[in-house]
C-alpha cells in the first residue's frame, strides 16, 4: 500500500533519514520505533507532504506522493495525526472534527463519520460543545485521532499517542488503535514505548540515528536481543 | 434558517442609525466637525476590521498595515483628481491596487511566521511610504491636493460591506480554514488545508478593505501626505485590534470607535494627550489582557444569536 524507497531528507544542512525504506500492507498495524531524534516523526512528515524528501520515492497504492503538497497526499487518502496531538484548541471538539472532514464534500456521509467517531469516543460526544483546549491529554489525543479520521483516511500516521498520558489511558488509546484498524484502516505507527506498540503491530521496524537498522515481524523483534537491550529496558 | 433574518435585522438597524446621522448632519444639528468625527470613526472601523481578518482569524501578525492603506489613498487620489474618475469608482480601484500590494507582499512574506512577518510587514509599509515621498507625481514630501468628497453615506457604506463580507468570510468554509491556521499551522497543513493560500487570500482580502478605507481618508481632508502613513499609523491599528480582542470582530469595530474619540478629545490637550491615551492603552491591557471582547462577539451577549463568532460557527 505504501513504499518508501530510499529516502533522504535534510533539515537545513542536518540530514535526519539516511536512505531509509519502509513498506506498509494493506490492513496491517506496522511500527516503527527508535529513541528520540532517531528520525521517526520526519518519516512521517514526510509521508504526509509536510517535509519534501530530497532524493528517494515514496509511492502510496501505486501513485507516487513523494514533495506532493499535504492537501493532495490527505486527498489520496493519507491523514496524519501529528506528535504532540495538536487539536485546534480554541475550538470546539465538534469543530475540530469538521476540520478533519475539511475536504470532503459529502456532507451527508460526514455526519455519519462523526457519529461513528462518537461511538468509537463517547467522552467526545460528552464534550462535543467544549473547548478542546480545556480537555485532558488523553480526551486531546482521541480527538487528534478522531479528527484524522474524520478524512477518511486508507493510511493513518499516528506520531507518538502515548505521549504524556497516563498508563490507563495509553491502554485505552492502543485499544482503540486496534479498532481503527479493525474497521479497515491501515496504520503506522510512531512510538516510544516499544512495548505497547510492539505488542499492537503486526511488523516493525526500529530506527537509529535515520537509518533502518531492524525490521521483521513485531513479535519477532519483541524477542530480539538488541531490541530488548534497548527499548524494551533488557527485561 | 433563522439566521437570515437576523442578518436583515442587523442590516435594518444599522441603516436607522445611518439615517439618524444622515439626517442630523443633513439638518445641520451635526456641524462639520462631528460628521468629522463620524466619518473619521468609519474609516477606522474598516481598517480595524479588515486587520482584524489578518491577524485576529488568520493569526498573521502584520504591523505594515498603514502601506495598504496609503495605497489606496494615493491611487484613488489620483483617480479622482488628476484623472477626473467618479469617487465611487476610484475607490474601488484604489482598494484593488491596495489588494494587489496585498498578494505582491503577501506571497513571498507569508511564509515567514511572527517576529519575521511583523518585520517584513513594516519594512514594506516604509517602502511604499518613501516610494510616495519621491514620486514627484504625487507631491513628494510636499503632499498631493485632494478633492474633498468623502460623505458619511459613504463611509456608512462602506463600513457596512466592509463587515458584511468579513464576518461571511469567517463563518465560512474558508474561515474555518483561516481560524485553523491561526490556531496551529501544522495541524492545519495535516488537514490538508492549503495554509499559504489561505494566509494570503485573508492578507489580500484585508488589503482590498485597507485600500477602501485609504479612498476615504485621502478624500476626507484636502492633502495628504506620506508621512500620515507611517509606521505610528500602523500601530493606531494594530491597538484597535489587539485592544478590542483578538479574534474579535465586534471588539475591533467597539475599540475603534473609543480610541477615535478619547484620541480626538484628548486633542485639546496636546501636551499630555499622548500619556493619557498610553495609560488608556496600559490600564485595558492590566485588567482586560485579552482585549475588551477577548475571542467573543457583541451578538454572543443576546441569547437568540450566535453570529460571526470569531473562532465560532453554529450550526
Amino acid at each position: 500500500m505504501l513504499t518508501i524507497n530510499e529516502i533522504n531528507v535534510f533539515y537545513g544542512n542536518i540530514q535526519a533519514l539516511k536512505g531509509v525504506s519502509l513498506e506498509v500492507n494493506e490492513g496491517e498495524i506496522v511500527t516503527l520505533i527508535g529513541a528520540n531524534g532517531a528520525g521517526k516523526s520526519t518519516l512521517l512528515k514526510t509521508v504526509s507532504g509536510l517535509l519534501k524528501p530530497k532524493q528517494g520515492t515514496i509511492e502510496f497504492q501505486g501513485k507516487t506522493i513523494a514533495g506532493k503538497a499535504a492537501q493532495t497526499i490527505v486527498k489520496a487518502g493519507i491523514s496524519h495525526v501529528p506528535e504532540g496531538r495538536r487539536v485546534f484548541s480554541n475550538m470546539s471538539v465538534e469543530e475540530n472534527l469538521d476540520l478533519g472532514a475539511y475536504l470532503r464534500k459529502d456532507h451527508k456521509a460526514v455526519a455519519e463519520d462523526k457519529e461513528r467517531i462518537f461511538k468509537i469516543f463517547p467522552i467526545l460526544l460528552e464534550r462535543r460543545k467544549q473547548l478542546s483546549g480545556t480537555l485532558s491529554g488523553g480526551e486531546q489525543q482521541m480527538l487528534a485521532m478522531g479528527r484524522a479520521i474524520m478524512a477518511r483516511p486508507k493510511l493513518l500516521l499516528l506520531d507518538e499517542p502515548s505521549m504524556g498520558l497516563a498508563p490507563l489511558m495509553v491502554k485505552t488509546i492502543f485499544h482503540t488503535i486496534e479498532e481503527i484498524r479493525k474497521e479497515g484502516t491501515t496504520i503506522l505507527l510512531v512510538e516510544q514505548n516499544a512495548h505497547m506498540a510492539l505488542s499492537i503491530a503486526d511488523r516493525a521496524y526500529v530506527i537509529e540515528t535515520g537509518h533502518v537498522v531492524l525490521s521483521g515481524l513485531a513479535k519477532d523483534l519483541q524477542e530480539a536481543e538488541q531490541v530488548k537491550a534497548a527499548y524494551l529496558g533488557g527485561l | 434558517m433563522k439566521k437570515s433574518k437576523i442578518f436583515w435585522i442587523y442590516i435594518a438597524v444599522a441603516l436607522v442609525v445611518y439615517a439618524i446621522v444622515e439626517l442630523l448632519i443633513v439638518n445641520g444639528q451635526l456641524d462639520m466637525y462631528y460628521s468629522n468625527l463620524f466619518i473619521t470613526i468609519a474609516i477606522n472601523i474598516i481598517l480595524a476590521v479588515s486587520l482584524h481578518l489578518v491577524i485576529g482569524i488568520t493569526g498573521q501578525f502584520s504591523i505594515g498595515h498603514a502601506g495598504f492603506l496609503a495605497v489606496g489613498a494615493y491611487i484613488s487620489a489620483i483617480f479622482t483628481t488628476n484623472l477626473g474618475f467618479p469617487f465611487p469608482v476610484a475607490l474601488i480601484i484604489g482598494a484593488i491596487v491596495a489588494a494587489v500590494a496585498g498578494l505582491i507582499v503577501g506571497i513571498p512574506t507569508l511564509r515567514l511566521k511572527g517576529d519575521y512577518l511583523a518585520i517584513a510587514t513594516l519594512g514594506f509599509a516604509e517602502i511604499i511610504r518613501i516610494i510616495f515621498l519621491n514620486i514627484d507625481y504625487v507631491g513628494g514630501a510636499a503632499g498631493m491636493q485632494v478633492d474633498y468628497l468623502t460623505t458619511w453615506t459613504y463611509a456608512f457604506f462602506g463600513v457596512l460591506i466592509t463587515i458584511i463580507v468579513i464576518a461571511n468570510f469567517t463563518n465560512s468554509r474558508h474561515g474555518r480554514a483561516c481560524i485553523a491556521v491561526r490556531e496551529d499551522e501544522i495541524a492545519a497543513d495535516a488537514m490538508g488545508i492549503n495554509t499559504t493560500y489561505y494566509k494570503v487570500l485573508a492578507f489580500a482580502i484585508g488589503s482590498f478593505f485597507a485600500g477602501l478605507a485609504g479612498g476615504l481618508f485621502a478624500h476626507n481632508f484636502f492633502i495628504i501626505q506620506p508621512s500620515q502613513f507611517g509606521f505610528l499609523k500602523s500601530f493606531d491599528i494594530l491597538i484597535y485590534v489587539v485592544l478590542g480582542g483578538l479574534g474579535s470582530l465586534s471588539g475591533a469595530v467597539i475599540a475603534a470607535i473609543l480610541l477615535t474619540v478619547i484620541s480626538l478629545y484628548l486633542q485639546d490637550f496636546p501636551e499630555t494627550r499622548m500619556i493619557i491615551y498610553s495609560l488608556v492603552l496600559i490600564i485595558v491591557m492590566l485588567y482586560r489582557p485579552s482585549g475588551l471582547m477577548g475571542t467573543k462577539e457583541i451578538t454572543d451577549f443576546f441569547k437568540f444569536n450566535k453570529k460571526a463568532k470569531g473562532g465560532k460557527v453554529n450550526e
